[in-house]
């Protein structure tokens, strides 16, 4: 049975406050970039799907040579086959672009039970590639897997996070899920794997190498929006005023009146 | 020519973004002089229906059937593309709430029409184009999303626009909608719904928010966090580290991998302000922080602050919220 993850490199999220405007989009933004957070749930239950299913996993991105990093990173912690997609004609792909070129990867790849993506990523924040991916492989999506209850053959069992509790979900396979947190503990790489994950090769597979691909749906030329006047969001004006008192009890009316004051109660 | 709306619910009980998407709709029409075309898809949900015209729609369109039940992205991405043959539309809004947001994006997908998503402010250019802002790299950059695609769709967080007045005096259409569930039999079938909702109010809903964190030491630590959310009407939050100790369940993290909140009013108990936690919260119009550290980062954002122990600073508040508020 084979296990797909669909990840991306994205800005370190202690380094997303130091990332430019004016850079989205460069190749470069300055920042130190790795494995989305996100992706590295999918890709730690990939790893436990291969375990209690006896599978394989396989990892893909698409991008620069950079990208590389996000599947060092999951091989490091345990994935066997890695692909990178890159190609000049990927650039300025949108959601749906991304989602057409990473769909003929997987149909590359062979027979597939899942493919596994994280929530959205913590740069685009959109979450749209996941269903994007299931839209155009035709097959089911299941968001928020918070649990993989079984995988059978034609079939699996999940429990689907929604705002209002949890649902028992079953989907013909194969089929597209998005994980949530709660679903695992991402386990760290050891040094074996690393060591494995640098002493690999990630030959990159380019557009030629994907015989469903249609140009017409792939890069800039084909995105259906555009991100226009990026902007840091207005800051935060003004000094903290520290509620001082002879009492805790002081304190407390004196913000209490403060607020009520604010017309925020 | 419409601006179409997709009505989200729980069995029967609309989403409070949903009218306050309602509300946006009816003002972006008005201005485009079209009408406002609402989905509703569900089980016996004549009410909401009747409601979608009270807040704001001139015609609803009722996907009435067992299939619409409980969730389902294949039916319910089923009924939003049915609405959008039938409707017309050049501009379709989708609360982004868990669940309506795959449905958005699955149509969307399929139908190639562009999706901005999780957005915040809407407005339209001089061609009446649909401008979608919304916030990208988790909160740290703002975008405006312009369209290159006939119809239009973005979806909405909650508390973006004010929900708008419920107008029982308006009058609409109600028609039902034929949905083709044909060759999707099978495919996704719910097998239980485990309704772990326990009445509280969810924290992206919320107006008031209390939020509590490594601070609060333990679950029993949440009781004066609770108290005073109660108190004030509000939704209890936590940071990472609260959920990730297992203090507190997943739906309440407010922050990068959890919950991003616009609420009126924020207070911060014992949360010292990871810059993960701020990209959830740094919305929020005032910011309160509690906190025994008077250096902690949270009191960066805060409008103010109170240094001290949450355990005897919270019931202070409680008790001085509920003699000023009579409550």
């Amino acid at each position: 049975m084979k296990f797909i993850v669909c990840v991306k490199l994205t800005p370190d999220t202690e380094q997303l406050i130091d990332v430019k405007p004016q850079d989205v989009g460069s190749d470069d933004l300055g920042v130190t970039m790795v494995l989305n957070p996100w992706d590295e749930f999918a890709v730690e239950e990939a790893l436990q799907l291969v375990e209690r299913f006896d599978g394989e996993a396989s990892v893909v991105t698409m991008g620069s040579k950079e990208a590389t990093e996000a599947l060092k990173r999951a091989v490091a912690m345990g994935v066997e086959e890695a692909i990178l997609l890159s190609d000049p004609a990927f650039e300025g792909s949108d959601a749906w672009g991304t989602a057409h070129i990473l769909a003929q990867a997987v149909k590359k790849l062979g027979d597939y039970a899942l493919v596994l993506t994280g929530r959205q990523s913590v740069d685009g924040n959109s979450g749209m590639v996941g269903p994007g991916l299931a839209a155009k492989l035709g097959v089911p999506f299941v968001s928020g897997v918070a649990k993989v209850i079984d995988v059978t053959d034609g079939s699996a069992t999940f429990l689907r996070a929604l705002d209002e509790g949890m649902q028992t979900v079953k989907v013909k396979l194969p089929a597209v899920i998005s994980v949530s947190k709660e679903i695992n503990e991402p386990r760290y790489p050891n040094f074996m794997g690393i060591r494995k994950a640098s002493r690999m090769q990630y030959p990159a597979i380019n557009a030629k190498a994907l015989p469903g691909l249609d140009a017409g749906q792939i890069g800039e030329g084909a995105a259906l929006l555009k991100w226009t006047n990026l902007r840091k969001p207005p800051a935060r004006t003004g000094k903290c005023e520290f509620i001082q008192g002879a009492s805790v009890a002081e304190q407390a009316a004196l913000l209490a009146d403060k607020l009520i004051a604010e017309k925020v109660i | 020519m419409s601006i179409l709306v997709y009505v989200d619910h729980f069995q029967g009980a609309a989403k409070p973004i949903s009218w306050e998407i309602m509300g946006k709709a009816r003002e972006l029409a008005d201005r485009r002089s079209v009408p406002v075309i609402a989905l509703v898809a569900g089980q016996n949900v004549g009410n909401l229906a009747a409601d979608a015209i009270a807040y704001g729609a001139d015609k609803v369109l009722v996907a009435d059937a067992p299939a619409f039940a409980s969730f389902n992205a294949q039916a319910f991405t089923a009924a939003l593309k049915a609405a959008i043959a039938a409707a017309r539309p050049n501009i379709v809004l989708v609360p982004a709430t868990a669940g309506a947001r795959d449905v958005a994006a699955l149509a969307a997908c399929e139908l190639n029409i562009g999706l901005a998503a999780e957005c915040q402010a809407l407005d339209l250019d001089a061609a009446g184009n649909l401008l979608a802002d919304r916030p990208v790299f988790s909160g740290n950059i703002l975008a405006t999303v312009v369209f290159n695609s006939p119809v239009q769709m973005a979806t909405v967080r909650g508390r973006s626009f004010p929900l708008p007045a419920r107008d029982a005096g308006r009058t609409g259409e109600i028609v039902p909608l034929a949905v083709s569930l044909n060759g999707l039999a099978g495919a996704e079938e719910i097998l239980s719904f485990d309704v772990t909702e326990t009445g509280e109010l969810a924290v992206e809903n919320a107006g008031i928010i209390v939020s509590g964190g490594r601070g609060v030491k333990g679950a029993e630590g949440f009781a004066p966090v609770r108290e005073l959310a109660k108190t004030l009407g509000g939704a209890v939050g936590a940071s990472r580290a609260a959920v990730d100790a297992g203090w507190i369940p997943y739906p309440h993290q407010v922050g990068q991998t959890g919950k991003t909140v616009r609420p009126d009013l924020y207070i911060a108990c014992g949360i010292s302000g990871a810059i993960q936690h701020l990209a959830g919260m740094n919305g929020a119009r005032v910011i309160v922080a509690i906190n025994k550290d008077k250096d902690a980062p949270i009191f960066g954002v805060a409008r103010y602050g109170i240094v001290g122990d949450l355990f005897e600073v919270l019931p202070a508040l409680t008790a001085a919220f509920k003699t000023k508020l009579g409550r």
